[in-house]
């Protein structure tokens, strides 16, 4: 059986069936005016005592989380909502429906508003509904507070959906995962699930009838996978299974919250390579603390024309939301080289990698960059983002694309569109000249990132994409670290920030040499970030900058690789 | 009366829990508080009808507020969109 796996993980337990008894319409219309006024009074002490339970759970309770928390203070808002007394109300008075009848066809109403929203997270809410309803109803029939149940160890909720009221009320030390009928990524259960990080499949669909209580099930959520009473040979695989996962999850949640600082208080920062806001919740899971690098190719790309500057303004506005604040240093556009695109016909050159492409394209088509360049400040207001140039060479690029961003936001203003003037502007070292005259070119900008793909292949004259010279491509050959090393002292002397966002970032083996030059701030695949992290934190800057004095010593890669791979 | 155009700043747009902590605000004022997105404009003390507008990050709404304290008002809630927001 598959359902949709909402968080990750694997439980192995048994089931334990939550059956919902449905509250039926009487028909039982009143009579007169004093039942009228009764009934109202009915509904409103209702009401308070469901206010009252819910705040009673609030206080009584110490394990809630935050998140719990806050479902709890929406459910007191939706039970108090001035809608729903509205309509129960009208029911009575001009129906003469009882309370029960009057409530649960409001209640009715308000679900089938929301199951039929187009938004999934606003589908969803129909369940909270139904739950305050649920509350209510219970409260006028006089039951009292419902009874916490009582769990076993290890046990596996099995349900048609689980409401908020059913998800608070569980035990979490004694269960271990659920699976429901219904639900979606967005549904309660799930958001519950992932923020206890126990293991959940919704949408499993009826055959999740069919479960028993205390039938063995194992819960597969990485694949959605659910087994009922699972042979020997499956029950085996999974113990294994299930612990390599946990052993996993443990080690990258400890690496999570963990800074990224030396055993000696040197602080770095760790950010991600990303194409797109959909890139960003791994970025998060793995402990990144913003962008290094959005590339922005992927819009240009897979399509007829050059994007709008709405459609672009779109993107860079999610990227930017989904970021939370955090920085994200966005790259124009990177074209040309080895990268083409169908509608954008270049042509061919003799040496494309030393051709038209990235800045060269942009100052050469203005109509191309300031398109590019409206959006991404209009983008601005929505975060923390940053502009920065790609392929400069000299000075006179930094000081072009600087006076064509001035003219982008002067459009801008001319047509009342908000953005962030002060937004950030900073340039990749990625060609020998820039990084030789670092120190001239820090006085036009506001950060530097080091490009060591590039870097590497335009100071030692290597094209990485022939096969025949690859073992030539080399990131260790002094050169190219004394660059890197000059890059990051005239950023520091001059006090712009300095980052590194070529492959070389990700490299444990360079990771405390890089240290040692004194760079701060590295920018990789998400995937990469909890490895450069434990390196960090289990080394120091004194030995850092002891490993780069003895690098700086040597006189081959060959001698540097073999001693980094020796500390 | 004071009308003020506002850009949703968070992500995930209004949702519950934003949504919450905007109606305890605004029952803190004895103003009528009233939120507008295109053509539908609704009170700013249900929950219910705040959610049913479904209100999406980037998307910009206006907020209608007429009563003896607006002004105080419109700058709490003001603030409550350009900072409060994002950190819920």
């Amino acid at each position: 059986m598959k359902g949709i796996g909402v968080s990750p993980g694997i439980a192995i337990g048994r089931a334990f069936i939550i059956q919902k008894k449905a509250t039926v319409a009487t028909g039982i219309l009143l009579n007169g005016p004093a039942e009228i006024e009764v009934a109202i009074a009915q509904f409103d002490k209702a009401v308070t005592s469901a206010v009252n339970e819910v705040e009673s759970i609030k206080i009584n309770s110490p394990a809630l989380s935050d998140n719990d928390f806050a479902i709890l203070e929406t459910q007191i808002e939706l039970l108090s909502d001035p809608e729903i007394r509205e309509s129960v109300i009208e029911k009575i008075e001009s129906e003469h429906k009882n309370t029960s009848d009057a409530l649960l066809e409001t209640i009715a109403g308000f679900v089938q508003v929301f199951e039929s929203m187009e938004d999934a997270y606003m589908r969803a809410r129909a369940a909270d509904v139904q739950d305050i309803g649920d509350r209510i109803l219970k409260n006028l029939g006089n039951s009292g507070p419902a009874n916490q149940l009582a769990f076993k160890p290890d046990t596996i909720i099995i349900a048609e959906d689980l409401s908020p009221s059913d998800t608070i009320a569980m035990d979490i030390t004694k269960v271990i995962g659920f699976a429901t009928q219904a639900g979606s990524q967005t549904s309660h259960a799930a958001i519950i699930a992932k923020a206890r990080g126990i293991p959940a499949i919704v949408g499993c669909g009826a055959d999740l009838i069919d479960i028993k209580n205390d039938d063995v099930i194992i819960l597969d959520a990485i694949s959605g996978e659910v087994f009922i009473n699972p042979n020997q040979q499956i029950l085996d695989e999974y113990l294994i299974k299930r612990n390599v996962y946990q052993r996993r999850a443990v080690e990258l949640k400890a690496l999570h919250d963990v800074p990224a600082i030396t055993t000696d208080g040197m602080q770095i920062t760790l950010t991600a390579n990303i194409s797109g806001a959909g890139d960003l919740v791994n970025v998060f899971d793995n402990g990144g603390e913003g962008v290094g690098l959005l590339r922005t190719e992927l819009l240009y790309m897979n399509r007829d024309t050059f994007p709008t500057e709405d459609e672009q303004f779109e993107f860079y506005k999610n990227t930017a939301l989904q970021a939370k604040g955090k920085p994200v240093i966005v790259r124009t556009i990177d074209i040309g080289g080895d990268k083409h695109l169908p509608y954008f016909n270049l042509p061919a050159e003799l040496n494309p990698f030393l051709g038209y492409r990235a800045i060269r394209v942009c100052l050469d088509r203005k109509d191309l960059f300031i398109t590019q360049l409206k959006a991404i400040l209009r983008a601005s207001v929505f975060g923390d983002l940053k502009i920065m140039f790609p392929m400069i060479s000299n000075i006179q690029e930094i000081r072009s694309a600087k006076s064509i961003l001035e003219e982008a936001k002067e459009e801008l203003r001319k047509d009342g569109l908000p953005f962030k003037s002060g937004i950030k502007v900073g340039i990749m070292i990625e060609i020998p000249s820039a990084a030789i005259t670092a120190d001239l070119l820090a006085k036009e900008v506001d950060f530097f990132s080091i490009g060591t793909n590039d870097l590497c292949q335009y100071t030692l004259a290597v094209d990485r994409m022939n096969d025949k010279i690859s073992h030539l491509y080399d990131p260790f050959n002094p050169a190219v670290l004394r660059l890197i090393s000059f890059v990051i002292e005239q950023g520091a002397k001059q006090n712009i920030h300095v980052g590194m966002c070529g492959e070389m970032a990700a490299d444990p083996l360079a990771t405390l040499l890089l240290m040692g030059m004194g760079l701060k701030e590295f920018s990789m695949s998400a995937a990469s970030i909890p490895a450069i992290k434990s390196i960090i934190i289990n080394n120091s800057e004194l030995k850092a900058k002891q490993v780069w004095e003895n690098v700086k010593a040597m006189d081959s890669s060959e001698e540097i690789l073999e001693y980094l791979k020796g500390i | 009366m004071v009308t003020t155009n506002l850009i949703i700043l968070a992500p995930q747009g209004l949702h519950a829990r934003p949504v919450t902590a905007l109606i305890r605000l605004a029952k803190g004022f004895k103003s009528n508080i009233s939120l507008q997105k295109g053509d539908k404009t609704v009170k700013l003390n249900s929950m219910l009808n705040i959610l049913s507008l479904t209100i999406k990050g980037g998307e910009t709404i206006t907020i209608i507020i007429d009563g003896e304290d607006e002004t105080e008002a419109s700058a709490a809630i003001n603030h409550f969109f350009t900072e409060e927001l994002k950190h819920l």
